[in-house]
């Protein structure tokens, strides 16, 4: 943690970020986002294992963009394929960002997709157990059981948009759920709503997902929606061999047509 | 003060019975997933043993999330117009804390200052509160400084504070009386019990009437777009917040009949206040930020003598950014 | 303790569209009947006030009521075509019927106009609210001492009215100021060029025993109070109108919340001296 504050410090005087976006003590034993411009405020960061958040959707807001150049603390794997993702999708310019990786005896500075491309490949993401778990038994569902769990689960839903709001991946200046021209997802938080809501959103991010869980940590009310997405996207790594923050080079998989497709409707 | 009588557990159970006799529904938190939820019980059984709060707000059994306001069919360019019907049941909320049940009153500060929500009046007019104080609180609390307090009797009807063998009862308004005239011999009088020993203590944390008196001169200051910097826009804490009012207004329809519904709303939302032209009052997040503060503790004191926050924590521990209100208007208070 | 005669606020009065003009590209009047001929009776407004007009099966839009309350049995609206609602109510036609929920807000306060000049300005789409007050001033003609009214829009092509303007321009009563933006002209325009701010500080106005009502974009009101604070129009003598997104109308949904004040309540108009005391969330 000292080696990281250093380096957050050095970093800062030299001019190189403007700000670091790390963790800082929240409350209760719980990490919160935190936005380090000074030595002062770099000395509030923290790097433990309670260090959840994917912070990589803060960068994508607009007043943290607006601060200059900045090094994200990336303690989990999954904040480092946002980054990717997101300079997949022209969000991040390769090596606009610096991300500063906790490690063993120290802290490691990464600078380039290609750099976090490397480092991913020693530290691969895994999903928790009971996230796994209770994936495979959705799996394992006839479809309608298992549409009967998500209807019961969304019946909680009351579209706050905390799952929408705190994923890396749903950018959007304008999400779909807010254009009604035409109204295209019933905006009321009734049966139909809720369902379309979380469908459409698990379709957006179908090959885009960086299986980070936070929408799902999100959620006030608990309900799983982190596992939609997850398990869209291993059908979509099933269907077409690639998933999402693999690479800062690759294309969307469902939304990518090539004359040499194997489906024949497209050609 | 109140009368006290002592309700043992099991009279308690017969009161539900009662209640469910007189055709009441009782709604209290319930364990579902390790999540603590508002739900309909016939028997104290089926009432968490352990809970704090529950995540959402009582508010909606007066304010749905969803509630139609009409309907309509339309036949050949003529439209016949249905004026909607709010389905209020008769209904007991049993085990709301002290703070939510003060809350309501700051809700009826908004629907009927001025004109009269006929929705919410119908509901509100079913309602009666059983309250139970707290005998634990979190870090997220603070009643205390919001007006309220762990035992505090105001907006419960009933307030029951747990003791040795089951609960002091304190009988507050006519609602209550007439609850208690349902069963009166469960209740025994004379109860002597000590009702603060058993109380939770949360400290006071802030002055709310000082920083009321301060907030017209920071709006700003550094401090909201410091505190709001991790703030990631979604509307969990408006949707969970027991007083938080703001609405929104919609139309579901096909090309032969329609319905417009109430839903609820946060100033939090980008496109809250968003004009058509593109043009936004609140453009950025620290100023929605600061919306929320300044409506809760500086325009509903000014307008409406009533403050539009309990202190109950709910947005807290609902966010997922861990904006700790608490913390900021303690923030708040003590800034240059 | 029962309201059970509580009414429903949120339900509209239906209107027959009686008359459909088109003024400019995207924009229109409709001319609105009461479908209920009792509740048109009844129905009472007075000048800055506004309502929410409904399509049925899209929804409510707000704006104001553009006639005047002198001329009785019907109200005017002018709207843009610029949103969901806005653009299925440009699909309406004469004898169509659509909701009208008002009226709301509060009033240009006339009786304190009273033997007074009055200064007009108004940007665009911005005419409309004040179409209604300079048309109950006209109405009432003898209450007031010079009228003056400086209405600008981008181009000839977009000034709203185009028939009133021209009725206003042969009256002796009423000085009317025309202007269009740089390279907004005609051939045959006879108007001023220029920016509305630029063309008052032209105009040689004199503060003394004036009030000053302005209306119309954000950038517009903004450069142009200054040049009536130049002028020596004292805040209090100077008018506009917010128009924050709303919803209920009813000061409810807090939508149009600015500081402790509800646009739809204590708004539509405002004093310049008003407005310095509300946070700047317009």
């Amino acid at each position: 943690m000292e080696s990281l504050k250093q380096k957050a410090k050095e970093l800062l005087e030299a001019g190189e970020i403007k700000a670091v976006l790390g963790y800082a003590r929240g409350t209760s034993d719980t990490r919160r986002p935190h936005v380090a411009m000074s030595a002062l405020e770099v000395d509030k960061l923290v790097a433990d294992q309670a260090c959840t958040t994917n912070l990589a959707n803060l960068l994508m807001k607009h007043e943290i963009k607006h601060l200059g150049k900045l090094a994200v603390v990336a303690s989990r794997p999954s904040t480092l394929r946002s980054l990717l993702q997101l300079t997949a999708e022209h969000q991040v310019a390769d090596g606009a960002i610096l991300a500063l990786v906790p490690a063993e005896g120290g802290v490691k500075q990464l600078g380039t997709a290609q750099a976090f491309e490397e480092h991913l490949a020693l530290v691969p993401q895994k999903k928790t157990e009971k996230d796994q778990a209770l994936l495979d038994r959705l799996k394992a569902m006839p479809r309608a059981e298992r549409f009967a769990f998500w209807q019961k689960e969304f019946s909680r839903c009351m579209k706050c948009y905390a799952c929408r709001n705190s994923c890396p991946m749903c950018y959007c200046e304008r999400c779909t759920m807010d254009c009604n021209r035409p109204q295209w997802v019933p905006v009321p938080s009734h049966a139909v709503g809720n369902q379309e809501y979380h469908l459409v959103r698990a379709m957006h991010l179908a090959g885009r997902c960086v299986e980070c869980g936070e929408c799902g940590r999100a959620c006030p009310v608990g309900i799983p929606v982190h596992l939609l997405t997850f398990f869209a996207e291993d059908s979509v790594r099933a269907q077409f061999g690639q998933g999402g923050g693999a690479s800062a080079t690759i294309d969307n998989a469902l939304s990518t047509f090539r004359p040499d497709d194997k489906e024949t409707f497209i050609r | 003060m109140a009368e006290r009588y002592k309700l043992t557990q099991d009279a308690l159970s017969a009161l539900f019975e009662a209640l469910a006799k007189d055709g009441r529904r009782i709604l209290a938190p319930t364990d579902a997933d390790g999540r603590t939820e508002l739900n309909a019980v016939t028997s104290p059984d089926q009432v968490s043993k352990q809970y704090l709060q529950t995540i959402l707000s009582a508010k909606e059994t007066v304010f749905p999330k969803v509630e139609r306001l009409l309907s309509y069919t339309t036949e050949g360019g003529k439209v016949d117009l249905k004026d909607a019907q709010p389905h209020a049941l008769p209904t007991v909320l049993f085990g709301v804390r002290p703070c939510e049940a003060g809350a309501f009153k700051a809700l009826d500060a908004v629907f009927n200052w001025d004109s009269r929500d006929k929705f919410f009046n119908a509901r509100l007019e079913k309602l009666a509160i059983i309250g139970v104080s707290c005998t634990s609180a979190d870090e997220a609390c603070f009643c205390t400084s919001a007006g309220g307090g762990p035992g505090d009797t105001q907006g419960s009807d009933i307030l029951l504070t747990p003791v040795q063998g089951g609960y002091l009862a304190e009988i507050l308004t006519p609602r209550g009386e007439a609850i208690q005239a349902l069963a009166p011999q469960f209740f025994q009088a004379g109860a002597t019990e000590d009702k603060e020993a058993v109380l939770a203590k949360v400290e006071k944390a802030f002055d709310r009437e000082a920083l009321t008196a301060k907030l017209p001169g920071m709006f700003e200051n550094p401090v909201w777009k410091q505190q709001s910097l991790r703030c990631i826009g979604c509307g969990a804490c408006a949707f969970v917040c027991p007083t938080c009012v703001c609405f929104d207004i919609q139309e579901e329809a096909d090309p032969k009949k329609g319905e417009r519904l109430r839903l609820w709303d946060s100033c939090g939302f980008s496109l809250f206040t968003l004009h058509a032209s593109g043009h936004n009052p609140r453009e950025v997040q620290s100023a929605r930020w600061r919306q929320r503060i300044y409506h809760k503790f500086a325009y509903y004191p000014e307008r409406y003598q009533q403050y539009g926050c309990v202190g109950c924590g709910k947005c807290t521990r609902a966010c997922p950014a861990d904006m700790n209100l608490k913390e900021h208007l303690v923030e708040a208070a003590q800034a240059q | 303790m029962c309201h059970c005669e509580d009414k429903n606020i949120y339900l509209p009065y239906l209107m027959r569209i009686a008359q459909v003009t088109q003024e400019a590209p995207g924009v229109k009047t409709f001319r609105l009947e009461f479908q209920n001929e009792e509740e048109g009776q009844k129905f009472e407004f007075k000048t800055g006030q506004f309502g929410l007009y409904s399509v049925f099966g899209e929804g409510e839009s707000t704006f104001c009521i553009a006639s005047s309350p002198t001329r009785k049995g019907y109200i005017e609206c002018t709207f843009r075509e610029s949103g969901r609602v806005t653009s299925a109510l440009a699909d309406k036609e004469v004898g169509d019927t659509i909701g009208f929920r008002g009226p709301y807000g509060n009033v240009f306060p006339l009786d304190a106009w009273k033997g007074k000049n009055l200064v007009f300005i108004a940007g665009g789409i911005a005419l409309p609210p004040l179409r209604s007050v300079i048309w109950n001033c006209l109405d009432l003609r003898e209450n007031f001492k010079d009228i003056t009214v400086v209405y600008g829009a981008r181009s000839v092509n977009d000034l709203v009215y185009k028939h009133e303007l021209k009725e206003w321009e042969g009256r002796s009563d009423i000085n009317l100021v025309c202007t269009v933006d740089p390279g907004g002209e005609t051939p045959d325009w006879t108007g001023k060029v220029g920016f509305i701010p630029m063309v008052v500080e032209g105009l040689g106005l004199s503060a003394e025993n004036t009030v000053a009502i302005v209306c119309g974009p954000p950038i517009m009101i903004k450069l142009t109070l200054p040049v009536l604070q130049k002028l020596g129009f004292p805040p209090e003598n100077t008018y506009t109108t917010l128009e924050n997104r709303m919803k209920c109308g009813l000061g409810k949904c807090g939508r149009c919340n600015t500081g402790s004040s509800y646009v739809c309540k204590d708004g539509p108009v405002y004093t310049l001296a008003q407005l310095n005391g509300l946070p700047a969330e317009y």
